[in-house]
């Protein structure tokens, strides 16, 4: 390779690597900003953080196109702004507005947009994956060269749902990656107390599917094996399902004394941080300057305040709209 | 006309709906190579092939779900679960997923999924196969529930459900489908959104839905020979309510019975009960009465089901005794 193709790689490498911790940044200070305003009282009801956990969305992600579809769950706000759902349309849905993406019915765990294929934000543990099975199947009936990702989170495993999913996706090869979400919690139970088999991705080999175990914590990783599996799904191998390891540095939920664990291992997994290791590591390839990372903390930084700006002045839906979207109105 | 039985017409509204659009697909348990655990899909698999006629797994949640998913995906699914009692274990898809969907993403999305399920009792199969849950469906906002009663109902029902936007579930009753009827095919689709009278009479409402239609209506015909003429009113569907026709017909009979295979605690027949206390209390001669099962699972002996369920003596003495007290 010459000198120049050399450079240039590198150059695209960084625009890429540059891209992802973007993203990650972008996550990690939306949320900030959403606890904030949740002790402020704008945001209400519940909210989960999905902080440590940003490289699953953001690397994850990236190996989708416009055309596949997205089914989430309740700790989605990562995969939102991933999918490319503006922040103010997600912000204002959580302060309940009309301007939200979902008119304010919503709200935090349940962001939907349809034109970007972003199908929720699912709040019953597991309730997500029989849905993506569905949207597979329909695209799959329909000769639509589309994949389906379904993200959850290990406490699914433990529902009747996720094991019928990956029978009936595997049965019927059907183009659905399952990206389970590890964080080793079940709200605040332990994987190894609701789980006899804690290594999750050994459990598709009991349905006939490939399964995978992948770093969580590390953005590169998460995204070049989602590649290599929405690759395998896209070719029409049937479904794939992917265990990215990964830790949540917050409580599950605003409520959540953190009585289960210990403050030395979340000390522990901080260590492990997906934005603070990503950055020592560019700067180590020379791919990062403080500049780079000033301009980006700027740059979401503005978006952020756009995003707070958007859902402050937005309307409240008028209450004789209540029933409004209960039915399709039929014209 | 055309004589056939329930069962037949619903293969026949089933075999309509994969004939005239594309993205019709059936599937539940069985509905392919076994015919159907009540024989409707009967020779659907070999005419539409395993494509669009999928046996699943018995995983009703998933297979619901799926469902509910496929239809976001641009297909008109039609979902068999073989009975209402396994439909429990898909009570999550249902309630959660597909009555939320539309308004929860504010509008963004509609949810066009056909559910059917077999309800009811009377086959001697004890509590687990027996139960009359279609009341239970009725509560929730985001579905439509549909009962289909009668032999043309069970034909064409099914054509005006999968025109609807969203999620349709259908109820046919165990008991109804070895029964005959004449069905005219040139018909068409029939109304899904009003209530229909059986049987016309001036001095009481006989108000009742689903397997309960064919005991009302007897029970019409013994009352008719004690000189008391009694109006059916087949209810067809549940939600949404057609309110005001119940209350025009109770406004000129001025009494009401309510016949219900629920159980009466919380039962359907309470709501309808409820609706013409609010609507047409000053219309009545005397109270609501109401026909419902036994507040007892459903027992396997023969004279203990029948004992449990309403029966055509019981709709009729009730009449009687409403008679004897308030005429």
């Amino acid at each position: 390779m010459n000198s120049s193709a050399v450079q240039e790689r590198q150059s695209v490498e960084r625009k890429h690597a540059l891209t992802l911790l973007r993203e990650m940044i972008r996550i990690r200070r939306f949320e900030e900003k959403c606890a904030e305003l949740y002790s402020a009282g704008k945001i209400q009801g519940f909210l989960h953080l999905y902080i440590g956990e940003e490289a699953v969305a953001v690397g994850s992600l990236q190996a989708l196109t416009p055309e596949d579809a997205l089914v989430s769950t309740y700790r989605e706000h990562g995969h939102a702004l991933v999918r490319g759902l503006p922040a103010g349309a997600v912000m204002a849905e959580m302060y309940g507005k009309a301007n939200g993406c979902c008119r304010g019915r919503g709200g935090s765990m349940h962001l939907f947009d349809v034109s970007r294929r972003f199908y929720g934000g699912n709040a019953i543990v597991g309730g997500g994956l029989p849905l993506a099975v569905g949207l597979a199947l329909a695209d799959k009936l329909q000769a639509r060269p589309r994949v389906t990702a379904c993200i959850f989170g290990d406490g699914a495993v433990a529902e009747g749902e996720f094991h019928e999913s990956l029978n009936l996706a595997a049965l019927w090869k059907l183009p659905v990656l399952f990206v389970c979400e590890n964080n080793l919690y079940a709200m605040g139970t332990h994987l190894a107390r609701h789980q006899a088999q804690t290594d999750i991705s050994r459990k598709a080999a009991a349905y006939g599917l490939p399964g995978e175990a992948v770093d969580g914590m590390d953005v590169l990783a998460v995204e070049a094996a989602t590649r290599g599996a929405v690759e395998a799904v896209r070719r029409g191998d049937g479904p794939y399902l992917l265990e990215a390891r990964t830790y949540r540095f917050r409580a599950h939920s605003m409520y959540d004394a953190e009585l289960y664990r210990s403050k030395e291992e979340v000390e522990h997994w901080k260590e492990r941080d997906p934005i603070t290791n990503f950055v020592a590591r560019l700067r180590a390839g020379g791919l990062l300057s403080d500049l780079d990372l000033t301009e980006v903390e700027t740059v979401v930084a503005a978006e952020i305040a756009d995003a707070v700006a958007f859902a402050e002045s937005g309307p409240w839906e008028p209450v004789e709209d209540l029933l409004k979207d209960v039915y399709t109105l039929v014209t | 006309m055309t004589q056939m039985t329930y069962r037949e017409a619903v293969r026949a509204g089933l075999r309509e709906a994969l004939q005239s659009d594309p993205r019709v697909i059936l599937m539940g348990e069985d509905v392919g190579r076994y015919g159907g655990g009540f024989a409707c899909s009967k020779g659907l698999l070999e005419e539409f092939g395993p494509e669009r006629v999928r046996d699943t797994p018995l995983s009703e949640s998933t297979f619901v779900g799926a469902g509910i998913g496929a239809a976001l995906g641009g297909l008109r699914p039609i979902v068999e679960v073989m009975t209402v009692n396994f439909s429990l274990l898909a009570l999550d898809q249902i309630v959660n997923n597909a009555a939320t969907l539309r308004h929860m993403s504010g509008g963004q999305m509609s949810v066009p999924l056909v559910v059917r399920m077999a309800t009811g009792a009377g086959r001697r199969v004890a509590a687990q196969h027996s139960n009359s849950f279609e009341g239970w469906y009725a509560h929730i906002p985001g579905i439509k529930v549909l009962t289909p009663a009668t032999v043309r109902d069970a034909r064409f029902m099914l054509a005006a459900a999968l025109r609807e936007p969203d999620p349709v579930f259908v109820f046919e009753h165990t008991m109804l489908y070895p029964v005959p009827g004449e069905v005219d095919e040139q018909a068409g689709p029939v109304d899904i959104n009003r209530a229909a009278v059986r049987r016309a009479g001036k001095d009481v409402s006989l108000i009742t839905y689903g397997g309960s239609l064919c005991k009302a209506l007897q029970a019409a015909e013994r009352l008719a020979a004690d000189g008391i003429e009694a109006e059916v009113v087949d209810l067809r569907v549940l939600r949404p309510l057609d309110t005001s026709t119940v209350l025009e017909l109770v406004a000129r009979t001025h009494r009401a019975v309510v016949i219900d295979e629920g159980w009466r605690t919380g039962s359907f027949a309470a709501e309808i009960s409820a609706r013409i206390m609010e609507g047409g209390f000053y219309d009545l001669d005397g109270p609501v009465e109401r026909v419902c099962s036994a507040e007892v699972p459903i027992p396997y002996a023969g004279h203990l089901e029948d004992a449990a369920l309403p029966q055509v003596e019981t709709i009729a003495n009730t009449v009687r005794e409403m008679f004897s007290h308030h005429g």
